[in-house]
């Protein structure tokens, strides 16, 4: 993959070209990479956070880590503009249900990342209260590990998400395959 | 006379029958008492002018597994001369019901949801007993010493990790 060339006197790379045919004054290449290539730099996030996890999430959205380097500057705390589920922290039994409304009242295309040991598995939290892992109710694309995890494993699990967004063939969604994924969490 | 032994006393004068056991636990007047007069028996509490408990600091469930009973304790607490008292009531596992104390206290409400939440014990003319802290669908009553603390339905914890 070439850089694009930013021809401003930094000379600092936006984003990675997409492989493609380049001749003199045209570039082509296929709509899903340019969508891909979109996409992946402009993901709104929601971040659903209830404990130490939301913490280690603010210190990412800060100054010193700054998700904004990521295209992800921009939080959506509606759903429905969100892209990106970000659950961070313990899940009680009670919050269940919320967190899966919250998730259905996103627009597809959505990706979901579950940070740190509690929304993964439960975490510590093995009691009748707690629920053991948010892939009970909602599909997960990315676990992060860590109780909780630094602040270079949250942006670390966002690159993947990222690797995602940019490589998901753009039928992905309407396929048989997928609606049946989401009809396993009872989902539409 | 210290002020302890004047609240019992106090309590002595009209329930003297309703006393099971009494006992000073960290300085803490502890009262076990029948269970069938309790509300009646805090209004006192509340009303007398040598009391006067008229703050209800909590109110909660114990199981006593080997007793087969569920106790409700009361702590009350009387703000002018800054004395606690701890009341507790004796109730059979199988139908555990006492009457609510949401007459004396509006405070009593939620601690009463609670206590019914978590041990299942029946408030007789609660205005509303509800399950308050838990999901409405559970069907047990967690903080009873039969349910297991942990989570059923988790997979990824053996047994033999933890040397059971």
């Amino acid at each position: 993959m070439e850089t694009v060339t930013n021809h401003s006197a930094s000379g600092i790379a936006m984003a990675e070209r997409p492989d493609g045919l380049e001749g003199a004054g045209f570039f082509a290449t296929s709509l899903e990479k340019v969508v891909g290539l979109a996409r992946k730099n402009s993901i709104w996030p929601l971040p659903f956070a209830t404990s130490c996890c939301g913490i280690e999430f603010m210190a990412t959205m800060g100054a010193h880590y700054d998700l904004a380097r990521f295209g992800s500057e921009r939080l959506s705390f509606s759903p429905r503009q969100a892209d990106l589920l970000m659950v961070m922290g313990t899940i009680a039994k009670k919050m269940g249900p919320v967190l899966r409304q919250v998730y259905e009242q996103m627009a597809e295309p959505r990706w979901v990342i579950s940070v740190g040991a509690c929304a993964c598995s439960g975490g510590i939290f093995d009691t009748y209260s707690v629920l053991q892992g948010i892939d009970r109710i909602i599909p997960v694309d990315v676990y992060v590990p860590g109780c909780p995890p630094r602040p270079e494993q949250i942006i670390d699990g966002i690159m993947k998400i990222q690797h995602l967004v940019e490589t998901e063939s753009l039928r992905r969604r309407d396929s048989n395959e997928y609606k049946a994924m989401l009809n396993k969490y009872g989902i539409e | 006379m210290s002020s302890s032994e004047r609240t019992l006393e106090i309590l002595k004068e009209r329930f003297e029958d309703e006393i099971l056991q009494v006992e000073t636990l960290y300085d803490f007047l502890t009262i076990s008492l029948k269970p069938e007069k309790i509300v009646t028996i805090i209004q006192h509490l509340y009303d007398h002018p040598e009391t006067k408990f008229q703050y209800l600091t909590t109110l909660s469930g114990i199981h006593y597994p080997d007793q087969n009973q569920i106790a409700v304790m009361y702590q009350l607490h009387n703000l002018m001369s800054n004395e606690r008292i701890r009341l507790k009531v004796f109730l059979p596992v199988e139908n555990p019901r006492v009457q609510t104390l949401t007459t004396v206290f509006a405070g009593a409400n939620w601690l009463e949801r609670e206590t019914y939440d978590f041990f299942g014990v029946i408030f007789e003319g609660h205005p509303d007993l509800r399950r308050v802290l838990n999901v409405d669908e559970m069907i047990i009553f967690p903080l009873r010493k039969e349910y297991p603390l942990e989570d059923q339905t988790r997979e990824d914890k053996k047994d033999s990790m933890f040397g059971r």
